[in-house]
């Protein structure tokens, strides 16, 4: 494995200096590099191979910059790419107003980090002057009534639950209803952990979506996730038709390369990125720090500092 | 349903995406092997996060064989089947007890991989067994951790030493270790909170748990298990290499195999890092664990019956 990007790209392209264009002889060795960087920051086979399609075909005939050393040049547009696609932005959470409840819902595999996720939109709700209600949904993991309490509690938010009753779509539907009697204009569904290959669970979740209408839907993805990460969200999406993606745990080392799976395969926008496990560490999702992230941290920096 | 069936519901999709995966790389009778071929199967073996090098190992090995030939496509699963038992090659490694006294067993990993249900498994498996068994509660961090082991706890019949709110880890885990002596009980697991293993602090808190846990016997903890999720891609080995340094990991638990998650990052831990696969989990139940086996493991991946 080599140490970053830019050196194994500086001796790839070595032979291109001099050279008037960007051809697809000449760029081989070095978009294989890139490719090579991609599917070791996850991003799945599929998605890398597409990229790089598209990536060659914007290189090819581009001038040799004086002002460039060419592989800065193809990693400036491999970046550039990979910037684009992980945009547009939108972080807004489309609330509705505050005379009516806005419902969100939360979805994704088994721990990924969908509580506490509540939690932190919980704080930001909060934050900015709306009156938001926590609902626990999740049923099946043992404890999980008594986690979305303590949050409640450490955020001064209410927590819906009803620990008699066996059906979470009931509990959702209810806990709107209870949203409506207690002025909270906007409530967080906290669904439990789910396979997106089992059946059942899958569409006890679209019941919740036909009967409580959430006004967007999140998955929520680990920044750890590898190939799968693909699968999982094909699936989730198509169940739910997902609004938004949350990327938790991108406070580790994980390059994170199936934000790109995820935003491709769902073309829905990645609204935040989760930082940490305290209720603060929530930013808005930024494309072009994910784009460094999974092209290796600073690269890209050192390119732009050079060039 | 019985066990042997219940670890193959568990892993039938991830046979399907080997087994169906290369099946559908052979039209009728068989297939000429060429560069077209090659660069199918890259993609199949590529997306069981086996990563780049054993994924190029496993297909210049098929083209070593079989190049420019017309061959069936059980000839090819047997290469690659061969090959990657010799990748994940280790023995059965099951839990190492103490010769005398209590067996301790320490789990880590990062945020929600499956550690505390795995220590649920693991000690429904012990009971299993006829031993007796004790939790320590040593996540003292994360919303209602405890109350999370003690529910399982309770439903498995085993002790729980839980800390008053705040504790310190390390003094649970010295509590629990105990409360193992002073009962003579012949395991305890101790449940730590799930940290990034980029945190440099949380990372030295594993150290002192385990120091802690050593204070009363020397030896311990006799096993120190990574929980790793088989859904994580390459960060795994990020994972295994800075938990073994810090917990002094003995063996990897693979939890969440029931996904379609192949759980390949495990090939390149083998490879680079040498940590045995302990025990693969299968479900959100305290009876989807079984031992690690990598031929067995192959070959179901691989399951005629299970992939079609
Ligand atoms: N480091 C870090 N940890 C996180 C982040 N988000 C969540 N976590 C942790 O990840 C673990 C799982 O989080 P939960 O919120 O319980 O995940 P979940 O998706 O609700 O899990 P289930 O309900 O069991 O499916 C916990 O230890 C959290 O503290 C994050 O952005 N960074
Ligand atoms: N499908 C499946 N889910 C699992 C498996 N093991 C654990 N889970 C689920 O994954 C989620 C997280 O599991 P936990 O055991 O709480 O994970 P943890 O590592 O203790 O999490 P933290 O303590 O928050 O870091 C829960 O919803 C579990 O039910 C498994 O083998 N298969
Ligand atoms: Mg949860
Ligand atoms: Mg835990």
């Amino acid at each position: 494995m080599f140490e970053s990007l830019q050196d194994g790209l500086s001796s790839a392209f070595k032979s291109l200096r001099g050279q008037g264009k960007l051809s697809e002889s000449n760029m081989r060795d070095g978009l294989k590099l890139v490719e090579r960087s991609l599917l070791e920051a996850d991003v799945s086979f599929e998605v890398a191979r597409h990229f790089m399609r598209n990536v060659t075909e914007k290189a090819i005939g581009e001038k040799v910059l004086k002002s460039l050393n060419p592989q800065q040049q193809v990693v400036g547009i491999v970046y550039e790419e990979l910037k684009e696609l992980m945009g547009p932005v939108d972080h807004s959470l489309h609330l509705k107003n505050k005379k009516d409840v806005t419902v969100l819902m939360m979805c994704g595999l088994q721990g990924a980090g969908k509580t506490t996720t509540c939690g932190k939109l919980g704080k930001l709700l909060k934050d900015g002057q709306r009156n938001p209600m926590l609902v626990a949904a999740d049923l099946q993991r043992p404890a999980a009534i008594d986690q979305l309490h303590v949050l409640g509690e450490q955020l001064g938010i209410p927590v819906y639950s009803d620990r008699q009753e066996k059906d979470p779509v009931k509990v959702c539907n209810d806990a709107v209803k209870a949203a409506k009697k207690q002025g909270a204009d906007v409530v967080i569904l906290d669904t439990a952990g789910r396979l997106h290959i089992d059946d059942e669970l899958m569409k006890q979740l679209e019941r919740i979506d036909k009967q409580c209408h959430p006004e967007q839907i999140y998955l929520t993805v680990d920044a750890m996730t590898g190939q799968d990460a693909v699968n999982s969200a094909k699936a989730f999406n198509e169940a739910l038709e997902i609004d938004g993606v949350i990327i938790t745990k991108l406070d580790g080392d994980a390059r994170g390369g199936a934000a790109l799976s995820v935003k491709h395969v769902t073309g829905v926008p990645i609204k935040f990125m989760g930082t940490g496990e305290k209720l603060d560490a929530l930013e808005q999702f930024h494309p072009e720090r994910m784009a460094q992230r999974i092209l290796g941290q600073g690269d890209i920096l050192s390119l732009f500092e050079t060039a | 349903m019985g066990l042997f069936d219940r670890i193959r519901q568990g892993l039938k999709k991830t046979s399907q995406v080997l087994n169906t995966d290369v099946r559908d790389l052979f039209k009728s009778e068989g297939r000429l092997i060429d560069e077209d071929f090659l660069d199918d199967l890259r993609a199949i073996l590529f997306k069981t996060d086996m990563g780049y090098d054993p994924t190029e190992e496993l297909v210049a090995e098929v083209a070593k064989n079989m190049r420019g030939r017309v061959v069936h496509m059980t000839d090819v699963i047997d290469v690659l089947k061969t090959k990657l038992k010799e990748l994940m090659a280790q023995d059965e490694s099951p839990i190492t007890y103490a010769a005398s006294g209590p067996t301790v067993i320490m789990v880590c990993g990062v945020n929600g991989a499956g550690k505390t249900t795995s220590i649920a498994k693991l000690a429904c498996m012990f009971k299993g067994q006829g031993k007796s068994v004790v939790l320590g509660a040593g996540d003292t961090f994360r919303a209602a951790a405890v109350e999370q082991l003690g529910i399982w706890a309770d439903r498995l019949g085993v002790e729980c030493v839980k800390g008053p709110e705040g504790s310190h880890p390390a003094t649970v885990a010295y509590q629990a270790v105990e409360y193992a002596l002073n009962n003579n009980i012949e395991v305890c697991i101790v449940d730590t909170a799930g940290r990034l293993q980029t945190q440099k602090n949380l990372m030295s808190e594993l150290t002192k748990i385990r120091d802690s846990i050593r204070k009363q016997i020397p030896e311990a903890p006799h096993e120190a298990l990574l929980v790793l999720d088989a859904t994580t891609g390459q960060n795994g080995i990020s994972q295994a290499n800075n938990f073994a340094e810090a917990a002094g990991c003995t063996g990897i638990v693979l939890a969440k195999l029931d996904g379609t998650a192949k759980g390949g990052v495990v090939v390149a831990i083998r490879q680079q890092i040498g940590l045995p696969v302990k025990y693969i989990g299968f479900g959100e139940q305290h009876e989807d664990l079984v031992l690690f086996n990598p031929d067995k493991f192959v070959d179901e991946m691989f399951d005629e019956e299970l992939g079609g």
